[in-house]
């Protein structure tokens, strides 16, 4: 096995096409130190090198999700290269910047890896083509258009003459970019490279430890920190008594690293963590130091039949249908705060001096990285460097944020020059996430004589997400955002059922508790509201889940078509062994519809165990359906560790599960057999690392229900006797 | 000062003897191929072998080791990647983010020492180690991959 990643410490390199001239920039990858590849730049996207190594150049973060893999796929399908000899170079932030966005969008959040850079980095990768084969054409004195390139190989017939990438590399860079109105992009079902389960590209130094993580980063006289912060959300550090441990061996430092969080230093991580546990601190608890779950729930219940609510949807008369129906229908449901739990912990390295800061860290927005070296510094964004380095997982945690960004520079500052790694300790990570909110549903439907769904009341109320990181979304509790997946329009959550009288509220009830977005953000409750309600509707109406969903779905047929194919390959309504029961879910997120049939067993002893799963996804174009696979199987067990453990008690004020004893998540035991049918219809491009999370749980629950006769209504199951 | 016997080379370690191995390991023996997943022995993102047992790094102190112990790491289990664990999870392709990996292959490679054939109940036993990613179903494959490719030559 060969590593297909090369490492690119440094060079100077000439950026084309984004402000019409050249320009030249400073490149730094965040990789090891290496010696730079040599190559030739082509375009933004695309190095070649004179033994015809492709580069391609990576806009977006790897964290584990496969689109590094399945963006340079993209560009070599469009350059006809070799794909063997294709590797990857992260494109920085600060050459981002510098070059006015040239790369766009750096944020990897919300699967939009691929979904939302795929015409931009096809387009250099044909552009690139085009430059390449010009160059052949050019020197041979031909038509362009009767040449031919396969893998990197350029070939004129009538002459028989031949060149390569490799050859014609220095020639095509000095050509100007060809118009962009005469690229045209192949149909992607055609692709020869995308489209096919290409095997990761990063995958062989995370075989032998010697991939470098942020937490790896190890510079010249660097320090370490270990950093607490008060631990109920609002309240403040009082006071320290830094002499407690002044005699410490290795302790540098005891630092106030903002109102609210201390810091100790020291020439290794564990003497400062040893050190800050023996560090007497006061803080002051503030205002949330008495609250606890029950309150919280108390106050999600109020929402729940408060007379103010927002109705992002409203149509016919769903209060009025429903209680003229022959059968009414109605479900309290409760999901609680959940904490990501990378196998990372957060962290990050700062060096800062009087004219230039840097920073090494994992971080699914470059940008915003950048962003908050340069505001917690206090130099420019030209002055600050962001060396990106792979994460240790993200789910949404690595996102806008950045608040370890800002921890780490506000410690590194008290050492100009010298660079100082800040590690949260996997306790201090559980205590200071920006967690999954807290929310509750309250749903009501109306069945008529016949059985049918007549109308249906949902109303969610719970803690936004909106208003702890953008406001301005969240103005006078109208925040659609909570209410993802039950959206009335097309094109990336809408509900997938018909409803003749249909009403849609979220009743906004925030906490102190910091939120943020997790893996599927509020398409993993919702999903979990919608999908069990509809089970039990099709139960008091007598009738097959899956028929049941099927008779209102007519208007939608890519939510149906990937309903069928998950039943169809679970063999729903086929015989299943003694004491195994299936349940069913689709639900709709980030642009792509998914389909769950869950195969369950509880035995005697009320003990859980899920024995197989088959999810269906069409996320319209499927780039790599191997990696898609990966995603969701990916998705499964860490939906399953929230349905079966997840939980982030409130006590106190602050959070109650603080390592993974206390929060535990799925093991390998307890995985279930995944099996995946992606149903792509090549009409569009929708996300793969989130959708189906939303769902695992409620095929999950459902198949409970069928097992135990009885629906479970509040998460996660650790709390529910089955029996 | 103390000598630690790490991947067949005696060290000199300058730490505290209640230092965990993990952290001798990243920080004063510069391997960080051994990751700080816990701190408490519940994720096996530390996993190593010390005498041809797998344990948790994180709770090893420096103390309780001898410098006749054999400690080996993720960065000694084999030359080139060649052990078998190395070989089968490249061919089933099974890390995502791959930060638990290092742990998960000193796990399996410990178990498949042992049980040169495990059957998937032997394989839910072994292989306790929490990855958040979710690989769990294509590390059990390649631990049966893995066993197929057989024992590694003696080095």
């Amino acid at each position: 096995m060969s590593s297909h990643t090369f490492d690119v410490t440094r060079r100077d390199f000439l950026v084309q096409g984004a402000a019409g001239g050249a320009l030249v920039l400073g490149w730094s990858a965040s990789a090891p130190a290496q010696a730079a590849a040599a190559g030739t730049e082509i375009n933004l996207w695309v190095v070649v090198q004179p033994d015809e190594r492709c580069v391609v150049r990576i806009a977006r973060s790897e964290m584990g999700q496969g689109t590094l893999t399945g963006l340079a796929q993209l560009v070599a399908e469009e350059l006809e290269c070799d794909w063997a000899l294709v590797g990857t170079e992260q494109v920085s932030p600060h050459a981002n910047h510098a070059a006015q966005r040239a790369w766009g969008e750096m944020g990897t959040g919300g699967s939009r890896g691929i979904r939302t850079s795929h015409d931009t980095v096809r387009r250099g990768g044909a552009a690139a083509r085009m430059l390449l084969l010009q160059a052949a054409a050019n020197e041979w004195k031909v038509p362009v258009a009767e040449l031919r390139v396969d893998s990197g190989v350029i070939t004129h017939a009538a002459s028989g003459r031949r060149t390569t990438y490799g050859q014609m590399a220095p020639a095509a860079a000095k050509l100007p970019a060809p118009d962009a109105k005469s690229i045209v992009l192949k149909n992607p079902k055609t692709w020869k490279v995308a489209g096919q389960p290409k095997k990761r590209l990063d995958t062989a130094d995370k075989l032998d430890g010697s991939k470098v993580y942020a937490i790896d980063v190890r510079l010249p006289d660097q320090l370490y920190a270990a950093i607490k912060a008060c631990p109920v959300w609002g309240g403040k550090l009082v006071a320290y008594e830094a002499i407690a441990i002044s005699g410490r061996r290795g302790v540098k430092a005891v630092v106030r690293v903002n109102e609210r969080t201390v810091a100790v230093v020291a020439d290794t991580w564990w003497r400062a963590k040893t050190a800050l546990e023996a560090l007497p601190v006061t803080w002051d608890d503030g205002e949330a130091a008495g609250v606890d779950s029950a309150g919280i729930r108390r106050r999600l219940e109020e929402g729940l039949g408060a007379d103010n609510a927002f109705a992002d949807r409203s149509e016919g008369d769903a209060l009025g249908a429903i209680a003229g129906a022959a059968r009414k229908v109605e479900a309290v449901y409760a999901t609680p705060f959940l904490a990501h739990a990378t196998m990372e912990p957060m962290n990050c390295t700062a060096r800062i001096t009087a004219d230039k800061a840097e920073c090494w860290v994992a971080t699914q927005n470059g940008e915003a990285a950048h962003a908050a070296l340069a505001e917690s510094s206090g130099l420019p964004l030209a002055a600050c460097e962001v060396h990106r380095l792979d994460l240790g997982g993200g789910f949404g945690r690595r996102g806008g944020l950045q608040d370890y960004v800002r921890q780490a520079v506000a410690i590194a500052k008290n050492f100009p020059g010298t660079p100082v790694q800040m590690i949260w300790s996997r306790e201090e990570d559980q205590a200071q996430d920006s967690y999954r909110p807290v929310s509750m549903c309250k749903l009501t439907g109306g069945l008529d004589a016949q059985g049918r769904l007549v109308g249906l009341h949902v109303r969610v109320s719970g803690q936004s997400i909106n208003a702890y990181v953008a406001p301005q979304a969240a103005q006078g509790g109208k925040d659609r955002r909570q209410l993802q997946g039950f959206w009335k329009e097309p094109g990336d959550a809408q509900l997938g059922y018909t409803v003749p009288n249909l009403l849609v509220e979220y009743a906004m009830r925030n906490t102190h508790v910091p939120v943020g977005p997790w893996r599927g953000v509020n398409t993993n409750q919702n999903g979990v509201y919608m999908e069990c309600f509809i089970d039990e509707l099709a139960r008091a109406a007598g009738a097959d889940p899956l028929a049941f969903r099927r008779q209102l779905m007519s208007n939608h047929p890519k939510h149906l078509a990937v309903l069928n194919a998950a039943a169809d390959k679970a063999g729903w309504g086929t015989p299943l062994p003694a004491g195994r029961h299936r349940g069913i879910a689709q639900f709709m997120g980030y642009g792509s519809y998914s389909a769950a049939v869950a195969e369950v067993s509880v035995s005697q002893g009320g003990e859980l165990k899920v024995h197989r799963m088959v999810l269906a996804l069409d996320c319209g174009h499927a780039v790599n359906p191997e990696q898609i696979a990966a995603q969701v199987e990916g998705s499964v067990a860490y939906g399953l560790s929230a349905a079966l453990y997840g939980e982030i008690s409130i006590t106190k004020g602050r959070a109650s599960e603080l390592n993974f004893h206390t929060y535990p998540v799925l093991r390998l035991a307890e995985m279930p057999k995944v099996e995946t049918v992606i149903v792509p219809t090549y009409d569009f491009w929708g996300g793969v690392g989130e959708p189906t999370i939303c769902v695992v749980t409620p095929s999950v629950l459902n198949a409970v229900h069928a097992a135990i006769g009885r629906p479970v209504r509040s998460l996660p199951l650790k709390h529910v006797k089955l029996v | 000062m103390p000598k630690l016997n790490v991947n067949g080379q005696l060290r000199d370690v300058d730490a505290e003897s209640d230092t965990p191995l993990l952290w001798v390991l990243r920080e004063q023996l510069g391997m960080t191929g051994t990751k700080y997943g816990c701190g408490v022995a519940q994720c096996g993102a530390c996993s190593v072998h010390i005498n041809g047992e797998v344990r948790r790094s994180c709770s090893v102190p420096l103390a309780s080791l001898a410098e006749a112990d054999r400690v080996v790491t993720i960065e000694g289990l084999s030359k080139n990647r060649s052990h078998p664990v190395q070989l089968a999870w490249g061919q089933v392709d099974v890390p995502q983010c791959g930060y638990c990996q290092s742990g998960q292959l000193m796990a399996a490679a410990a178990l498949l020492a042992k049980n040169p054939q495990p059957s998937d109940a032997d394989i839910d036993a072994a292989m306790t180690n929490i990855c958040r990613c979710g690989t769990y179903q294509r590390i059990r494959a390649a631990v049966h991959v893995a066993a197929a490719i057989g024992r590694p030559a003696k080095s």
